[in-house]
């Protein structure tokens, strides 16, 4: 079977023997999630030839929906809430349980415990059950009428709603791409808004502080009142329970009516914690076939995982387990198990995944390929940030691990294939829109829990059965707690 | 059998006229080494993952002053312009992406669709006049007159001095064609440069004109612009070899992705029924014409810095053909490459091109020959081709027949 | 009718906006946003710019009247 890789990143399959004749013969398929990895794998298991029972276990009542708009289009008021359901590429013929929530997973007789006290039985188990947004780390605070997290189509509703009623001031706390395109969209509103950001720059989880600076920047020409190394230190609220007022850590005392807690996302893993699974924060630990690992280290046979919820070995990452929160990998990883959950051992295939993501927010379309989380340094190759139209380099121990565009998509395709080849760092271009001369910087990622929250991607440890790094003592709880300034630090 | 030709002499082969009708055979051999050296120190690309590499490799440039190795006489750059006059597509950025920015301001989408009620009216018009007659030349009476009347409205170009146009676009479509040998070289450098400066100074005598009196033209359009919102963005030399660019482009072009889709159609009777039956499958077919037989063939480029690619380094400053039409017959990315199959899903063909400077001209060349085919297959009855293959126009990279003769029975309406 | 854009893949060609304006468009240069369930009388500039588009980002959801099939369907590849 050849199959074509194209600069693009889409896989072709040009020759094929049939794929009918070799698949193993299960009969019950359970999918638990139904966004869209859950979608997307229940395609590609009938496009693999399954024709067993099907069941999409969703823990929200609506069919799959795209995230990525909840935080543009929808909360600008342009796309309707309900206008985000995402096509069904083909008929699934599926049992669809959809406002109901997995809450336990019973391995030995096979089954899923659902929150109605109904159990479903499964041959095959995918994991697909995402993430949802971290709150606010005070419940009280947290419960007041003004505060929102923005994670799900309801969510998006709600604060779009109340965007448009005009608030006075709006507090963005976490500078990260969630954060930053709500401030975006805010002054789109022409909405007054402070977006207070732990560390040193916005974007700087994802992207690092060199090019965290940049944007930094263009937020504060679209007028928003960014301030960086400050964390917000407690919400107040009146007699009825109505947000009034944000204290910030650089001493400021802001009278806000809407905050929006972007302090990322956390892993849907609760509903194991009985299943003697390699599952904890970090995600569910799986192999390069998406099967999954028990808490001793083995792989099961019979359980899956795919999207946000994983964790994988990622060769980019020299073995190391790889989680990201990408939409390319929710829909790439779900094919790869659906296909390895039913076709005989020989023709599973690995989960080959470059990460990439994109944002769009303050007129700029910014996207990434590959990781740029564990480089060292970073480079301008193209454009200049002047312009609003750039590509930036990433550069780990001399070797290419990420490329950024930045308002230039079309120039980042040679890059992917510097970043798959490993091509030294800084790459030999002399393009015709390049500076003069490359002048690497330090990059300026943050040690690990220095940011606001939980980075999109990580690297998260080389093994299954390698334990959680959590920082100990009082390390632990100033880390932890995102209303804790760091303060600036020297890199 | 096809006749095999040494390596370095299968370019050459593709540009003689004698293999204009059928260049294919010849890019199979030549897709046996991915990156080709010629005899004259060109490198020609024929595989589509090389060909999509190159597209987008920002070593690569558009910017003919820039091959320092002296290209080969063919494709030396005439240094008849001023400074700064070079259209946008002869550019590398940040000047390209300047002034293609100011161009596709105006060039929206609001201005495309506007056409559709022009062309729809049009086509028919130009098939009508084929009433009582049996046989037509889908070039001279259909494929060429639609595009040039089409350029000519969006622009706001005269159409009375269209007879002008075709004196000079033709002088300057040749510059694009190697000549045939040194003395003939001397003549089309002389008639281009006559042609250029000629059709410059009606250009500017136009622009001129609307500026004192702007239309809803796409001339009026980046005159009015380029005095206000883009003001400083496009300077006057700047405008007029716009402007030059997108006539050679409407006139030359369109007129080939119509004729080559009649073509094939023609010799594809099956897919011109099932077109007949269901007119909405013209939007797939217009894509499988522009794989199986793209208007353009190969686009010239060269180097900024060594490049290595597929075993081979290609120097800096060299001469690089990028042959497209080759690319789109791979068969390491187009399973049975050589049958024309409109339902083919994964048709990402070079059609336009690709990379920043991808076919401006796309929407609008679409949309006139998705109503151009769905028209000529709806009202010619029992239409067949008269000489297979028809005769080529002259040139190897703007490829498509000079004349197509099609008899047809009756003419419904 | 329901559609989804890539937009790892979406290099902000724009053909999809000159195809479909109501349903895709560009905020800012380069940012493509768009209607992911355009009415049903669009289905031909939708599948136009599908079509049109030279990274294929674009996917189509199949029509809801469509018979249920669960046997192997062509999908994005070519049996041999």
């Amino acid at each position: 079977m050849t199959i074509w890789i194209s600069l693009t990143g889409r896989e072709t399959i040009t020759s094929s023997k049939s794929v009918t004749t070799s698949f193993v013969s299960i009969d019950r398929v359970v999918i638990v999630g139904a966004s869209l990895a859950g979608l997307r794998a229940a395609e590609a298991l009938r496009d693999d030839g399954f024709t067993g029972h099907l069941t999409l276990i969703g823990n929200e009542p609506w069919e799959p929906y795209d995230r990525p708009p909840l935080s543009k289009s929808v909360l600008a008021g342009w796309l309707p809430i309900d206008h985000t359901t995402l096509p069904q590429l083909r008929d699934i013929q599926a049992e669809w349980i959809l406002g109901v929530a997995a809450v336990g997973l019973d391995r030995q007789n096979h089954q899923v415990h659902l929150a109605d006290g109904r159990l479903v039985d499964f041959d095959r188990l995918l994991i697909a059950t995402g993430t949802r947004a971290r709150p606010w780390v005070n419940q009280e605070e947290a419960a007041l009428d003004g505060v929102f997290t923005l994670r799900t189509r309801e969510d998006s509703s709600r604060l779009s709603t109340r965007l448009a009623s005009g608030p006075k001031h709006v507090l963005v706390i976490g500078g990260g791409f969630t954060g930053s395109e709500v401030a975006s969209v805010c002054r789109e509103l022409g909405l007054p808004v402070t977006l207070a950001e732990r560390g040193p720059t916005p974007l700087v989880g994802a992207l690092g502080q060199a090019a965290g600076t940049v944007f930094a920047k263009w937020q504060r020409q679209y007028g928003v009142d960014l301030r960086c190394n400050v964390t917000v230190m407690a919400l107040e609220g009146d007699t009825q329970g109505r947000l009034r007022r944000a204290r910030l850590s650089d001493g400021d005392v802001l009278e806000i009516d809407v905050a929006v807690v972007a302090l990322g996302a956390i892993r849907n893993v609760e509903w194991l914690h009985d299943a003697k699974l390699a599952a904890d924060t970090r995600g569910v630990a799986c192999d390069a076939s998406c099967r999954a690992f028990d808490e001793d280290g083995m792989v099961t046979d019979d359980i899956f995982v795919a999207g946000d919820v994983a964790r994988w070995p990622n060769p980019l990452y020299n073995g190391m387990l790889l989680s990201v929160e990408h939409w390319g990998n929710a829909v790439e990883q779900a094919k790869t198990a659906a296909h390895n959950m039913v076709c005989v051992p020989s023709e599973r295939r690995p989960h080959k995944y470059l990460p990439a993501f994109w944002s769009n927010q303050f007129g700029v379309n910014i996207k990434s390929v590959g990781l740029p989380t564990i480089a060292d340094e970073i480079v301008l190759t193209q454009g200049t940030a002047e312009e609003r139209r750039f590509v930036a380099v990433y550069g780990q121990k001399g070797r290419i691990v990420a490329a950024l565009a930045v308002n230039a998509p079309l120039l980042l395709p040679a890059y992917q294939a510097l970043i798959e080849a490993r091509a030294p760092f800084p790459p030999e271009l002399y393009a015709a829109d390049g500076p003069l001369k490359l002048r690497p910087v330090s990059a300026g990622f943050l040690p690990h829990g220095h940011t606001t929250h939980s980075p999109g991607a990580a690297s998260t440890g080389p093994g299954p059965s390698t334990p959680e790094v959590q920082p100990i003592g009082k390390d632990a709880d100033m880390l932890a707690d995102p209303r804790i300034p760091l303060g600036p630090k020297s890199l | 059998m096809t006749q095999r030709y040494p390596h370095n002499k299968l370019f050459e082969e593709i540009l003689d006229p004698a293999n204009r009708h059928n260049p294919y055979p010849l890019y199979a051999q030549l897709r046996e080494t991915p990156i080709s050296q010629q005899e004259d120190g060109t490198y020609v690309v024929s595989t589509y993952r090389e060909i999509e590499a190159l597209l987008y490799d920002p070593r690569i440039s558009s910017d003919q002053r820039k091959s320092t190795r002296g290209p080969p006489l063919k494709f030396r750059v005439r240094q008849r312009e001023p400074e700064g006059s070079l259209p946008f597509v002869f550019l590398d950025p940040p000047d390209h992406n300047r002034l293609r920015r100011v161009v596709m301001h105006q060039f929206t989408p609001e201005r495309v669709e506007g056409m559709r009620d022009y062309v729809i009216p049009l086509v028919d018009e130009l098939l009508d006049a084929q009433r009582n007659r049996s046989q037509l030349d889908i070039v001279d009476d259909f494929a060429h007159p639609l595009p040039v009347r089409v350029i000519s409205k969006m622009l706001g170009l005269p159409l009375e001095d269209r007879s002008r146009f075709e004196v000079w676009v033709s002088a300057l479509v040749r510059t694009l064609e190697p000549p045939q040998n040194v003395s003939g070289e001397a003549e089309v450098e002389q008639r281009a440069s006559q042609a250029a400066m000629q059709m410059k100074e009606y250009l500017r005598g136009l622009v001129t004109i609307r500026r004192d009196r702007p239309g809803d033209d796409l001339i009026s359009a980046l005159v009015v612009s380029t005095s206000h919102e883009d003001a400083g963005q496009m300077n006057e030399q700047e405008i007029l070899a716009s402007l030059q660019l997108l006539t050679l482009a409407g006139y030359e072009t369109t007129v080939n992705s119509i004729t080559n889709g009649v073509l094939t159609l023609l010799r594809n009777l099956d897919v011109l029924a099932r077109l007949q039956r269901n007119p909405d499958m013209v939007i797939r077919t217009v894509e499988e014409v522009l794989r199986y037989e793209p208007p353009v063939q190969y686009l010239t480029r060269t180097t900024l810095t060594d490049i290595n690619i597929a075993d081979v380094t290609i120097p800096k400053g060299a001469t690089v053909v990028l042959l497209l039409a080759s690319g789109n017959r791979d068969p390491a990315r187009f399973p049975d490459p050589d049958h024309f199959d409109p339902d083919r899903i994964d048709n990402e063909h070079f059609g336009f091109g690709r990379g920043i400077h991808y076919c401006v001209g796309a929407p609008l060349a679409r949309m006139e020959t998705h109503i151009a085919l769905n028209a000529l297959v709806r009202r010619l009855v029992n239409p067949r081709l008269v000489a297979d293959p028809p005769p080529y126009r002259e040139l190897a990279s703007l490829r498509g027949p000079q004349h197509l003769a099609v008899t047809f029975d009756s003419l419904s309406d | 009718m329901k559609i989804v854009v890539d937009l790892n893949r979406c290099l902000s060609y724009g053909q999809c906006v000159f195809a479909a304006p109501n349903v895709f468009r560009f905020r800012g240069e380069q940012s493509l946003e768009y209607d992911y369930n355009p009415a049903d009388e669009l289905r031909i500039q939708v599948e136009r710019a599908a079509a049109a588009c030279p990274v294929r980002a674009i996917s189509i959801g199949k029509d809801e009247h469509d018979d249920l099939d669960l046997t192997h369907r062509k999908g994005d590849y070519n049996e041999q």
